[in-house]
């Protein structure tokens, strides 16, 4: 298949018996059947649906972005946006905390970044002891479709380096599609938010890269 | 407003024009609310539907969480203008009713496995009402669940069939509804899967035979395989 299409939960994305069914589709006798609203893609014999929409689902390793929901005796409780929660740990921030001083090193509220430790499907055990982790001093935060995060940060991060260079300003970009910023001038901030939003518009346009960099010029 | 339909040979049209067979026009269309994970607005003639998922998220009450797969929850909704005669808002019996039909006939769709402890929230209004508003609402509803990306087994669409004394009619409206010559009208709603063409819903509040209630599922499959051509094309048209 030469183009993605879009597919929907119970169409037939491709027959034969030499196809495997891949991530969001199964197998049906001979037909290889979508089971969620996507894109659908064939390289070589796999077959798997691309998500336009739908909660962030978390792997191990990613990095995300989220906020201090409650304070546990032994940890902290970080509400990403997920379908689940995720689980801080005392042991796994860098700093020796002792019990029931949890709340002066992360308070309710406080945005902190984290990497996956590990899921079982029922929660979620994060760490921040990896360099470029942990609380986020101001800035602002700009929610996003965690679909199209990819296309935020571009091929090996070019479209995040574009936006640096335009706007000055210091991104941090979450897997869930949560996304920090922070520059020296709010309106540095808010222009940021601009080329975000126009992204998230524009992801299904080819040439993105190119279009973002013309839309980054007539903003100046 | 007099209808008569006593004889088949008699009228071969119904009274806004329609063939038997004939459904109304449909309109469907999808993201209406950009703040929900997915929308999706459904028509059929003066029936509008409207319908936003939220989810999976994490569910409260702790004691509803079933640890064993997400949960589906569904809420239905008559808008105070939808009638002529103002609605009283807030849950009432029968729409805690369509609430929990419609439910049941999402449920064998949607695959919540890979969520346990959460809910995937449904919530359909109906701004404008000409009948067959929970057929419609499961239309939307459909469409919304796919656009939210929820995992789902496969699409379904739904359809009211309507016994006008003898005859059979295919989406019935309010005039018909209040048909009373003969035997009067009966309303069945059915909903029907688009792969596995299994029904997930049925209801009935009349009498019909077994001989008409076949007739009646062929018609049914035959409009929701119209119907699930509209809610595919709309869900193919975005972000094109």
């Amino acid at each position: 298949m030469d183009k993605r299409k879009i597919v929907v939960p119970g169409e037939t994305i491709i027959s034969g018996e030499e196809f495997l069914p891949g991530d969001g589709t199964r197998r049906e006798e001979q037909d290889i059947v979508a089971e969620r609203y996507g894109l659908a893609d064939v390289s070589d014999k796999l077959v798997r649906v691309i998500a336009l929409s739908g909660v962030y689902v978390p792997r191990r390793g990613n990095t995300i972005i989220g906020e201090v929901i409650d304070i546990t005796f032994n940890g902290w409780i970080i509400d990403f946006g997920g379908s689940v929660n995720g689980f801080l740990p005392i042991s796994e921030v860098p700093k020796y905390i002792a019990k029931g001083e949890l709340q002066e090193f992360l308070d309710f509220g406080d945005i902190i970044v984290a990497k996956v430790q590990g899921t079982d499907g029922r929660s979620l055990d994060l760490s921040t002891k990896l360099r470029g982790l942990g609380k986020l001093r101001e800035g602002m935060i700009i929610k996003i479709n965690p679909n199209k995060v990819p296309r935020v940060i571009g091929k090996e991060g070019s479209m995040v380096k574009i936006i640096k260079d335009a706007t000055n300003v210091e991104i941090t970009v979450g897997q869930n599609g949560w996304i920090w910023v922070k520059g020296s001038k709010i309106d540095d901030e808010l222009k940021t938010k601009k080329i975000i939003e126009f992204i998230c518009e524009n992801s299904f346009i080819e040439g993105l890269t190119d279009k973002v960099a013309e839309f980054v010029k007539e903003l100046k | 407003m007099v209808i008569k339909m006593v004889e088949k040979s008699k009228y071969t049209k119904r009274m806004d024009g329609r063939k038997f067979d004939e459904i109304r026009p449909i309109e469907a269309k999808i993201g209406v609310i950009p703040s929900a994970d997915g929308s999706a607005m459904f028509k059929t003639g003066d029936t509008v539907a409207i319908a936003a998922v939220f989810g999976p998220r994490v569910l409260h009450p702790q004691h509803m969480q079933n640890p064993e797969k997400g949960i589906l929850r569904v809420n239905y909704g008559m808008m105070p203008f939808s009638v002529s005669d103002r609605i009283r808002p807030g849950p009432s019996r029968r729409s805690q009713e369509i609430s929990k039909v419609t439910e049941w006939a999402l449920a064998p769709i949607v695959e919540l496995e890979a969520f346990p402890n959460t809910v995937v929230d449904v919530f359909i209004q109906i701004p404008q009402a000409d009948a067959g508003t929970r057929v419609a609402g499961i239309n939307a509803a459909v469409m919304a669940l796919a656009h939210a990306g929820v995992p789902m087994k496969e699409m379904a669409s739904a359809i009211s069939i309507g016994k006008l004394d003898k005859t059979l009619v295919v989406d019935i409206n309010k005039d018909e509804e209040d048909f009373r010559e003969g035997e009067g009208s009966t309303d069945i709603p059915i909903c029907i899967l688009s792969r596995s063409k299994k029904i997930s819903l049925l209801q009935l509040d009349g009498k019909i035979s077994v001989k008409e209630m076949k007739k009646v599922f062929k018609m049914a499959k035959e409009a929701c395989t119209k119907i699930h051509k509209v809610q595919v094309k709309a869900l193919k048209e975005v972000g094109r």
